[in-house]
């Protein structure tokens, strides 16, 4: 998994609610096997006029002028601003995959799709969860001001923004340790081996149909 | 006292990463059903490190997303869509994972072929790297959708890292009336609590109409529980579970059948047991649904109407408001009933079961298609399920009423293969998600039971099922 300790980034604003993992990433791309090269059609279908299949030259492609990303002001971005139930659907990391590999780090919104928000830490792209009314201000202050960055720091867990104020999030402990130090989850996992094998015989004696 | 959720977590838990009770938890994992789309990086993941599937005897592989659903003879057309299929194909083969192909009968869905398999089973933990997998709790399982990287995690350890969830009952007590269903209900409650209603939660759907509903039911149900935001949705056992369950090929057979049928009865929620939050539906009240928008959420009852956004005060509401309006190509005030689709889909993992496929027939038998429905189809769930109808004669019904009948698969659910709608179309369909470009790009999905599609394909317009019998 990709590190993450601290970045100091500008911000896009994405200013709709329930964004769902077919928007962030259409179905016609997972059908890649790979594990990169998503963020080329990451919103394929609000960044493009035309259709995208997958394996076209982007550069030939008809952008959008009227969607967020496609602002120059917005260009480079790090941080997403985002709506409620932000990533529900379907559970593709596809869509945390597409994120990150456009080149976001941090995605803010005031709740995020149960999967979603668990697939992104699996990658090290952090979903931080500020209550409406700070993401409500922060839409306004973005909107308003070119340029507009913001400094988050996980070791605080806080996002800072220009004019100084600053804002606490929550996250689990476990998942906070993991992205600091970039850790490999399945190896961590497997050094409870042996407790997934005392288990595992626990549970066969009580349950033998489960086992073939 | 106990929830069943509690009763599943409390009998997968391994090891616990904090002593907090919201801390993250090591959970058995028993079941691991497998597809197409979310697996290669995860075989390539466990490659690339050197590492081995723990259990293999716990993993079943099906491909369905990408299948064709006609010619199969042929193999399939796109070359990316073959490559993905073959993909599972070979990694199925060389680690020796038991592999439904495309050819063999047993093939279909992977939400319908666990259940109609028996290798779901209930007091199990079942994932998929998909996230209907929730349709499993429908037998008393703790089953959710997980994404790749959890995918290779359960592939080399058996275990997922998790949290405990928040429990809401929804207790639906009453009877249904005739032409009314688990759809219906499912739809009538995200509508009541929203797409993200039921986040951080565990659903069980209990009270009197869900006893009544039959095992199709129940998974239809559970399967939506992900659309209001659940990643978790289940069902206690009772003897329609077990019933469903006698003679299946994975299902134990003999003295463990008794020994786990015994067990299976005690995983339902103790009485006087707490949950976080509790729904209630009156099943009586509950009218034949459907979507309006671009999330399941924007539903309403068939007597309704297209809501109007100048009525939302809320700004950011609105503005989505209009937006799936715009998109949906609907003007506010419609009368639901007005509303004439161009193409119906039977089918997907929500509703491609043989009760969804005879209340279909029931209603179109006799009738013919509506002259504007330009494609009608029937695409059941497995191969199975589309023997058992061929059976029953229902292909039959469907042709002659004027549908296709194809190959089972997702198919127009998500439109990975070649079955879509194009740019401005509009379909009833029987699936989960509505979401913009789901069923194609540009085309505008309005989620309904199959009795629903059904009646909308012979009146060519939504019209109230009921009034067909
Ligand atoms: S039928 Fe649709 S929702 Fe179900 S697994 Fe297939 S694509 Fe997903």
């Amino acid at each position: 998994m990709k590190k993450f300790d601290f970045c100091d980034g500008l911000v896009a604003p994405l200013d709709r609610a329930n964004v769902d993992t077919d928007a962030i990433i259409p179905k016609q791309f997972l059908k890649s096997i790979k594990r990169s090269g998503f963020g080329l059609n990451l919103f394929d279908e609000w960044r493009y006029l035309d259709h995208g299949e997958p394996g076209m030259d982007a550069s030939q492609r008809v952008l959008n002028p009227d969607f967020i990303l496609n602002l120059p002001r917005y260009h480079g971005a790090q941080i997403l601003l985002a709506r409620a139930n932000f990533g529900c659907g379907s559970s593709r990391e596809h869509a945390p995959w597409a994120l990150q590999d456009y080149g976001f780090q941090v995605i803010i919104a005031p709740s995020f799709a149960d999967i979603f928000f668990n697939n992104c830490f699996k990658i090290g792209l952090l979903p931080i969860v500020l209550d409406a009314g700070s993401v409500d201000k922060l839409f306004h202050e973005v909107e308003a001001t070119e340029g507009y960055r913001l400094a988050v720091h996980l070791q605080d867990q806080s996002v800072t923004a220009p004019a100084g104020k600053t804002f606490f999030f929550d996250i689990d402990p476990f998942r906070k340790h993991s992205l600091l130090k970039g850790l490999d989850e399945i190896g961590l996992t497997l050094q409870h081996s042996d407790k997934i094998k005392a288990f595992e015989e626990k549970h066969r004696a009580a349950q033998p149909w489960l086992f073939a | 006292m106990q929830t069943l959720y509690d009763k599943l977590w409390q009998s997968h838990l391994v090891h616990e990463e904090s002593d907090k009770p919201d801390g993250m938890a090591l959970i058995y994992i028993d079941r691991h059903l497998v597809h197409e789309v979310t697996s290669p990086q995860a075989f390539e993941g466990l490659k690339l490190a050197g590492r081995k599937p723990w259990r293999l005897d716990s993993i079943l592989a099906v491909a369905d997303h990408n299948v064709p659903t006609t010619g199969r003879d042929h193999g399939i057309k796109d070359p990316i869509s073959r490559l993905q299929v073959d993909t599972l194909d070979q990694n199925c083969e060389e680690l020796g994972i038991t592999e439904f192909r495309m050819n063999d009968r047993r093939q279909g869905i992977v939400h319908v072929i666990g259940p109609e398999q028996g290798a779901t089973l209930p007091g199990m933990t079942v994932v998929c790297g998909d996230s209907h997998t929730s349709t499993h709790g429908a037998f008393a399982c703790l089953a959710f959708g997980i994404g790749t990287s959890e995918v290779e995690h359960v592939l080399a350890t058996q275990c997922l890292l998790m949290k405990r969830a928040k429990t809401m009952q929804v207790s639906v007590e009453g009877e249904l009336g005739h032409g009314v269903t688990a759809k219906d209900i499912a739809l009538a409650v995200i509508g009541e609590i929203g797409t993200a209603g039921g986040t951080g939660f565990a659903i069980e759907f209990s009270g009197s109409a869900i006893r009544a509903l039959s095992m199709e039911g129940r998974m239809t149900l559970c399967n939506m529980a992900i659309e209001a935001g659940a990643r978790a949705g289940m069902v206690a056992v009772d003897d329609t579970t077990i019933e469903y369950l006698g003679g299946r090929p994975f299902a134990p057979k003999g003295e463990r059948w008794e020994k786990a049928a015994a067990y299976w009865r005690t995983l339902k929620t103790d009485e006087g047991a707490s949950f976080d939050k509790i729904v209630w539906v009156d099943a009586a009240q509950v009218k034949p649904q459907v979507t309006w928008g671009t999330s399941p959420e924007m539903v309403t009852t068939i007597d309704g109407r297209v809501p109007d956004p100048a009525q939302i005060t809320d700004i950011v509401k609105r503005h989505d408001m209009e937006r799936a309006l715009k998109y949906m190509g609907l003007a506010p005030n419609t009368p639901i009933s007005e509303i004439r689709p161009d193409k119906i889909f039977i089918g997907s993992c929500t509703n491609a079961r043989i009760e969804d496929l005879r209340t279909a027939a029931e209603v179109v038998k006799g009738r013919h298609i509506a002259a504007n429905i330009k494609l009608a189809m029937v695409v059941p769930g497995s191969g199975l399920v589309k023997h058992q109808a061929e059976q029953e004669g229902l292909d039959k019904i469907f042709r002659e009423a004027g549908f296709e009948w194809r190959e089972p698969g997702c198919s127009m659910c998500l439109a990975m293969n070649d079955d879509r709608l194009e740019s401005g179309e509009r379909c009833a369909s029987t699936s989960n998600r509505n979401f913009e470009g789901r069923q194609g790009p540009g085309g505008r999905t309005h989620l309904v039971s199959p009795a629903m599609a059904a009646a909308a394909a012979v009146a060519g317009h939504f019209v109230d099922v009921r009034e067909l019998y």
